[in-house]
């Protein structure tokens, strides 16, 4: 027990030795978090438009102006004729080009009917989706409020209420989002690394002859990762709540078990790479291209899991992030009891076994 | 140039050498891109719906129906006023709970008015808004259809009409990997081109070859250059592959010139594998490289504007996106691949990106000194 104490205090040293490793571990997280909360929003704010307006009456300026006053979009130029719409868009900057037949005001006295068309740039189909829908609200809205007085028979209203996330916030989602990515990668590739450091610098024979038992060693390594990993998730959630509002409203005990049972399972991963890597390089290597985009596209931090191929939501299932983020965002925004997060935990737990049990035989193979 | 010849031939030669890595470098990126491309959708599929019915009539009955009909919503009907919406809702089994109170349809023909109760589960604020969306023209429709057929008029028109049809080039289908193909295609090629030559000079330092490096006659661009070819080709390959797959397994049209999209990677390249190198230069350990790419890369890749629009973020950011190559080079695929633009329509990211791997190149240089 004493020598296992001596050897943590070893490895707490190296960390702390390095003032550039504690400026990473600590520092990355904080500028990540306050990065994502504030950068990252999927809402349509300023898309650059131009408008091409073949009528120019007051209800195309009327309309005009009631797109760009509704801060979804920004004119960035007007158009003289349909010629220029290619050229405009091969620039890249423009996302929607608005197109008013000629007459519109006349056809819409006249008929009682007159066309907008949208064009939009669908190299990025969402937000052309997107922002041609916001387009087509507008103008209806616009109709609506002249005939504010007109009558409609038989209306149904419906009336929506946002649970969980009343101002619709971006930040609900990507605070678990991000702490899942921060931990598995703290906690895994760092371990992986340092425990592959020692093999690839050749001190590891040397702890492999010493009186240390083969799992204090990993014990020995690990521990470090995992009370800085629990300092980083804690750092989190309170910036998390302070800066972003995205509260706590289930039991901060139980967010912290699934909290600690997260980072158990990064780091067993850990473990399991560094057995089977031989240098920090594939280490690393193995890392960063199983880990940071699969955690990032297959967990449900970004794109929801229900919208992908089934082959891919049944490959979702081995991504330990994507059951992290369920239990926590449950615990956090949901505010539910264990009751409803006991298969996340389960999987979770029965992941950590294995990783371990694998890592252990593979393990034993090398002091042979 | 003859020094800088038999450099590259030793980085060649140790690349080569190290079979290992072979799979890692070309397999695992074509694996990612079979899979990641297809992972990424913002479209909605499928929601699940839980209407409870309390009215039982011929309007509520003719509105499940719609709902049911629409491919997007998965529908589960109860009439139970008891039942237990929120656990549901909780359970994350259903992402929209529609109540139809009693008298819904009595009340809708006596008062002309009626309303619906929807919940929406919110934590993803983006679905939640598209759910909404949908499901609120979905019910003007069945309203208009009612109407219509309560006031025995074909179709019921208000006085004025405006029709905005849309219209969406360069992606008529709307399909989406061919938005994600080529962005998922730049995270892969910036991953492999910055991150190994990264690692591959820290090495050199950690390993203690390159004391015996700094006492050769090597000038230090020449060493520099050295490391950032080798990766600069794989990297190269490693895009062409992608475009191969992409274009058999997406189908991802190309309308741009071929030629354009090397030369601006080489650019793109250059930035990147140049900031890899400075920080390999200022790190002492592959940890430290590892850890400090890590960092700008996600910060990068989170902000290049594959996941969520530029312009969307606040102005400070989009000043500061100026110093990620992604963002520039996100939007270079994007134009020339899918709209077929050319050089001097991307003049502005040309230089920008020029300017960066100038700038980045430099820096190494200089911070890299031949004494230890």
């Amino acid at each position: 027990m004493k020598q296992l104490l001596g050897f943590i205090r070893k490895e707490f040293r190296h960390i702390f030795r390095d003032p550039r490793t504690m400026i990473i571990l600590f520092g990355i997280p904080i500028v990540q978090l306050l990065l994502f909360g504030y950068v990252i929003t999927t809402e349509i704010k300023d898309a650059h438009i131009a408008i091409l307006d073949k009528s120019n009456d007051e209800v195309t300026r009327e309309i005009t102006h009631k797109l760009l006053s509704s801060g979804y979009f920004k004119l960035d130029a007007m158009l003289d004729n349909d010629g220029q719409i290619d050229n405009i868009f091969r620039k890249g900057n423009i996302k929607e080009v608005v197109v008013f037949q000629q007459d519109f005001g006349k056809k819409l006295e006249r008929d009682g009917k007159a066309d907008v068309q949208v064009i939009a740039d669908a190299s990025d189909p969402n937000t052309a989706q997107l922002l041609s829908n916001y387009t087509n609200a507008i103008v209806q809205d616009y109709l609506q409020k002249k005939f504010i007085n007109y009558h409609i028979p038989y209306e149904i209203k419906p009336q929506v209420r946002m649970l969980f996330n009343e101002s619709l916030k971006g930040a609900f989602m990507y605070v678990p989002g991000t702490m899942a990515l921060i931990l598995i990668i703290i906690s895994a590739m760092m371990t992986s690394i340092t425990i592959v450091r020692e093999k690839e610098m050749g001190t590891m024979e040397i702890l492999l002859v010493s009186p240390l038992k083969s799992h204090h060693i990993i014990i020995g390594k690990v521990t470090p990762y995992l009370i800085l990993s629990v300092i980083n998730a804690i750092t989190i959630v309170v910036l998390g709540n302070l800066v972003f509002g995205v509260p706590v409203r289930g039991s901060l005990i139980l967010l912290m078990s699934v909290v600690i049972l997260y980072i158990m399972l990064a780091l067993s991963l850990g473990i399991l790479i560094s057995t089977i890597a031989a240098s920090q390089f594939s280490a690393m290597f193995v890392s960063i291209m199983a880990l940071m985009l699969p955690t990032m596209l297959l967990s449900g931090f970004i794109y929801p899991i229900d919208n992908m191929p089934v082959v891919l939501q049944v490959l979702s299932n081995i991504m330990p992030a994507r059951w992290f983020i369920e239990a926590v965002k449950a615990v956090m925004l949901k505010g539910v009891g264990a009751g409803y997060i006991w298969k996340q935990l389960l999987i979770m737990t029965g992941m950590t076994t294995v990783f371990l049990v694998i890592s252990m035989k593979k393990f034993k193979l090398r002091l042979e | 140039m003859k020094i800088l010849r038999y450099l590259l031939q030793k980085e060649f030669i140790q690349i080569i050498r190290n079979k290992s890595m072979w799979p890692v470098i070309f397999v695992m990126p074509i694996v990612q891109m079979l899979i990641l491309v297809n992972a990424a959708t913002l479209e909605l599929k499928k929601s699940d719906v839980l209407v409870i019915d309390q009215d039982m009539s011929d309007a509520s009955r003719q509105l499940v129906n719609k709902l049911e009909g629409n491919p997007f919503f998965k529908v589960t009907r109860v009439n139970d006023a008891d039942f237990d919406a929120d656990d549901q809702l909780l359970k994350g089994k259903a992402n929209v709970v529609l109540d139809i109170p009693q008298h819904f349809e009595r009340d809708l023909r006596r008062d002309n008015k009626v309303s619906l109760q929807l919940r929406v589960d919110a934590i993803n604020s983006m679905s939640a808004e598209l759910t909404w969306s949908y499901m609120n023209s979905l019910i003007r429709d069945y309203n208009n259809n009612l109407r219509a057929s309560w006031m025995g008029v074909s179709k019921f028109d208000p006085p004025q009409k405006i029709d905005v049809s849309s219209r969406y080039w360069y992606n008529p289908t709307l399909i989406y990997a061919f938005y994600m193909a080529p962005g998922v295609l730049v995270i892969l090629v910036t991953l492999i081109g910055m991150f190994l030559s990264a690692v591959n000079l820290v090495r050199e330092k950690e390993i203690g070859t390159m004391e015996q490096l700094n006492v050769t006659p090597i000038k230090k661009y020449q060493f520099i250059a050295a490391k950032m070819i080798p990766f600069l080709v794989i990297a190269l390959v490693v895009l062409s592959f992608g475009l191969l797959i992409a274009k058999l397994v997406f189908n991802l049209p190309f309308h741009g010139n071929i030629l354009v999209l090397y030369g601006f990677t080489t650019v793109f390249l250059l930035g990147t594998m140049g900031l890899g190198l400075f920080i390999s230069v200022v790190s002492d350990t592959q940890q430290q490289v590892f850890f400090l790419s890590y960092f700008f890369l996600l910060i990068f890749i989170l902000m290049s504007g594959l996941f969520t629009p530029v312009e969307s973020m606040p102005k400070w950011a989009q000043l500061l996106d100026h110093l990620n190559p992604l963002y520039y080079m996100m939007k270079v695929i994007r134009n020339v691949v899918l709209k077929g633009s050319g050089f001097f329509d991307l003049k502005y990211e040309f230089f920008s990106m020029l300017g960066y791997g100038v700038v980045m190149f430099s820096l190494a240089v200089m911070r890299y000194r031949k004494t230890a």
